[in-house]
């Protein structure tokens, strides 16, 4: 017969060991972790950028786009790229909520004008074989170039100016829609995104 | 059973996929191609391997009353050691496997051998049995992976095997063509072993 004390020692010591081992453990992979996020930031950056040989992820400023359902802030980074210190593109990244499952978030890069110069997909869930062929560059290189002047935001289907993808005109409407509202939304505010920090020039 | 005999039987008498139908749930999810299947696979041996570890060293100290909270703080422990490792040293396959990396905690794969063998066995058959079991896993991961990326997408570990003209057979890599393949399989392996006897 097990006496409650026993039962009740051996649970908390198994359980302060383990959390020993996994407080050791994040401790070490804390720093490699936050490298990788950073490294994808970067790489999509350097994807969707004109030209820029700063660090456009520490060129940034967060924006107030809406609010969410609970009234709280929904903020927006804009990360800017510069070639020896003149502007030369603006990324920031908008989600698409209305593709064919779940979320598709997007890396958009424009230069100060407003033409596009890039979109990468950063994450999705779209059927592997039909809607993922967002992700691919012949898709992405329909964006280059195109800005709320020069384009009808609306795949072919619809009217517009886009390609859309056989068998799946979905996730692509919805891409071309969200990158449509961003570049709405950079048009509004460029002053604001634009504008330079204070202090921390690059 | 001697321990050859423990380590074997992973592979094909006691596999987990293909003759206990344990750990399904993964073994159906992430095989849409060879390579998620492996690093899936591996992913869920180390945890297999250090769960039995440490259960068959514990096995004397746990009481009974209490020894299923306790193997699922360990087996959470290890997996959260393992979805950080991955994740700092590994990204591109954390990013693939994403929630399927957690949910190794709910896999009864490791609970069933944690529970059915290393809490009743010395510490050597514990590990030689979690290596046979995982590698086991692994490859019914592997295999089931191939079946699925071969037909689904026409290439084989990210290399194009049918060439470019080939018309993908979708059905594969999306969820039905899970079941399909895992029952095409599992088929296959009952007549081979019913011709055997």
């Amino acid at each position: 017969m097990n006496s409650m004390p026993r039962l009740v020692l051996v649970l908390t010591l198994i359980t302060a060991g383990a959390g020993l081992i996994l407080s050791l453990v994040e401790s070490v992979t804390r720093e490699p972790i936050a490298e990788q996020r950073r490294l994808e930031t970067l790489r999509a950056l350097q994807a969707v950028l004109p030209p820029a040989n700063n660090s456009p992820d520490q060129d940034t400023v967060q924006l107030v786009t809406g609010k969410d359902k609970r009234g709280r802030d929904v903020l927006r980074t804009f990360f800017r790229g510069r070639q020896d210190g003149t502007l030369s593109g603006v990324a920031f990244k908008v989600v698409a909520p209305d593709g064919y499952s779940g979320n598709i978030e997007v890396m958009v890069g424009i230069a100060p004008g407003g033409t596009v110069a890039g979109i990468e997909i950063l994450s999705h869930a779209e059927t592997p074989g039909l809607g993922d062929k967002i992700t691919l560059p012949s898709f992405k290189a329909n964006f280059a170039g195109k800005n709320l002047g020069n384009a009808d935001w609306r795949v072919k289907k619809d009217g517009g100016s886009f390609d859309q993808i056989t068998g799946a005109t979905i996730s692509p409407r919805a891409v071309v829609g969200a990158v449509r509202k961003g570049l709405e939304f950079y048009r509004d505010h460029r002053d604001q995104v634009l504008v330079e920090n204070r202090g921390d020039k690059p | 059973m001697t321990l050859g005999q423990e380590f074997r039987k992973g592979f094909w008498r006691h596999n987990a996929v293909f003759r206990l139908l344990l750990g399904l749930c993964p073994a159906l999810a992430v095989t849409t191609s060879a390579e998620n299947g492996i690093g899936m696979g591996l992913a869920t041996t180390f945890v297999l391997v250090c769960s039995n570890i440490v259960v068959s060293s514990l096995r004397k100290v746990i009481p009974a009353k209490v020894r299923i909270p306790s193997f699922i703080v360990v087996i959470a422990s290890f997996v959260t050691v393992v979805q950080l490792c991955m994740e700092a040293y590994f990204y591109d396959l954390y990013k693939a496997l994403g929630i399927f990396i957690p949910l190794i905690v709910v896999n009864c794969l490791i609970l069933g051998r944690a529970e059915a063998f290393a809490s009743k066995n010395r510490l050597a058959p514990a590990v030689v049995d979690g290596v046979g079991m995982g590698l086991g896993f692994t490859l019914a991961l592997f295999v089931l992976g191939s079946v699925r990326e071969l037909f689904g997408s026409g290439a084989l570990l990210g290399y194009s095997v049918f060439g470019p003209d080939y018309q993908p057979l979708l059905l594969m890599i999306l969820p039905p063509g899970a079941f399909i393949a895992m029952g095409i399989l599992l088929a296959a392996m009952n007549k081979f072993d019913a011709r055997r006897k």
